[in-house]
């Protein structure tokens, strides 16, 4: 599988679906962490975005948050972020964004807030 | 990383007979702010436009990211400038297209990123440069300082890796000049871009920077961290330092002959 058609894991929670955004996302992968982001948020709802095996973020995997985020609002469905990394968060502090998405310590209470518990 | 971000080494570099550059040596570190530093005609403005391989030096050689950029491909070249970004001394933004077309023009050359990923990148750095709202305006109607934060945007919208910076707080009033150097700091801090700025301006050299390069004639005065530079003994840099001017020494028979000949 190349960089470009990577294929992030994902796991259901009841009613939310975690995707994991796994290894770098930049340019080259972030248009399809977006595509799925978006797939997931159109076909199954709620989405929880783990960050936890994010090496590394650049604007564009931020942007396609971003968008994750304007979808469900306009869907009135639940956007989060988990275990977001000292780096990544200094990239979200750095366009205030850490003021705009709901960021979650762990994936337990991120499934609690969001209405559901951890299921496995 | 085993090599340094930038490596310039033994590098000269002539306009026609005229010697620019006299063998300049220094490296700047991954994350590093490295100020270049120096009077009119110093050459500092011939070295950045060799770091970004606009010119080509008569001898030595330049590294960006371990690349020597004057013996790769041209398409290596290409890939590298994709990692590097440029706010040059007037902002050179379009005048015909408005802040937010001019910040998103290098996503539009070299990506093929979806549109609305571009437009919300774009509108990210504008927030980071304080431009909330001025994305539709057009370049003539922004002010100096806003003209430079704009330039600033188009210049990290790729999260490049490395950054220069020609002159960035020149003609800005202080306050606004050192809100620029604290914009300066924030982008180092959050995106770990190692940054190279060429600017005259003591007070934001001594603010932003990790190490600096004093420039003299075409060749280094001094290189080193900001309190070698500061507390230096040389009596050149306290010179230019402390802005005392230079007297050259008059070779009678040469000015003559510039005069007559």
């Amino acid at each position: 599988m190349t960089k470009k058609n990577k294929y992030y894991p994902v796991n259901r929670h009841g009613p939310v679906t975690v995707i994991s955004l796994t290894g770098e996302i930049d340019m080259q992968t972030s248009p399809n962490a977006r595509e799925q982001m978006l797939d997931i948020l159109k076909k199954k709802g709620s989405l929880l975005v783990d960050l936890s095996k994010t090496k590394y973020i650049d604007s564009s995997g931020v942007a396609s948050l971003v968008e994750g985020l304007q979808l469900a609002k306009s869907r009135k469905l639940s956007f989060a972020l988990v275990e977001v990394s000292h780096s990544v968060n200094q990239v979200l502090q750095l366009a205030r964004l850490d003021k705009v998405f709901p960021i979650h310590q762990t994936l337990e209470q991120a499934l609690t807030a969001m209405g559901t518990q951890e299921q496995g | 990383m085993d090599h340094p971000a930038i490596e310039v080494n033994s590098l000269s570099a002539h306009y026609g007979d005229r010697l620019i550059l006299d063998n300049v040596t220094l490296t700047v570190d991954y994350g590093e702010i490295h100020v270049i530093m120096g009077g009119s005609g110093s050459g500092k403005s011939t070295l950045l436009r060799h770091l970004l391989a606009l010119n080509r030096p008569t001898s030595g050689y330049i590294k960006l990211l371990g690349r020597d950029i004057n013996s790769i491909s041209e398409i290596e070249l290409d890939e590298l400038r994709r990692e590097m970004g440029v706010a040059f001394q007037g902002g050179a933004l379009f005048g015909s297209m408005t802040v937010g077309e001019n910040i998103q023009l290098p996503l539009k050359e070299h990506t093929r990123l979806n549109e609305s990923t571009m437009r919300i990148m774009s509108r990210m750095k504008l927030e980071v440069m304080n431009l909330a709202g001025f994305e539709d305006l057009m370049p003539s109607e922004l002010s100096g300082g806003m003209i430079k934060r704009a330039a600033l945007a188009r210049a990290v919208v790729m999260d490049p890796k490395l950054l220069f910076l020609d002159e960035p707080s020149a003609g800005l009033d202080p306050v606004v000049a050192a809100e620029l150097d604290q914009l300066i700091l924030r982008l180092r801090e959050a995106m770990n871009i190692t940054i190279v700025v060429v600017t005259h301006e003591l007070e934001s050299a001594f603010t932003i920077a990790d190490h600096i390069t004093v420039l003299d004639s075409g060749r280094i005065l001094i290189t080193g961290a900001v309190d070698e530079v500061r507390n230096s003994s040389n009596q050149r840099v306290q010179d230019l330092l402390m802005r005392r001017v230079s007297m050259a020494v008059v070779d009678g028979d040469a000015y003559l002959q510039r005069l007559t000949g």
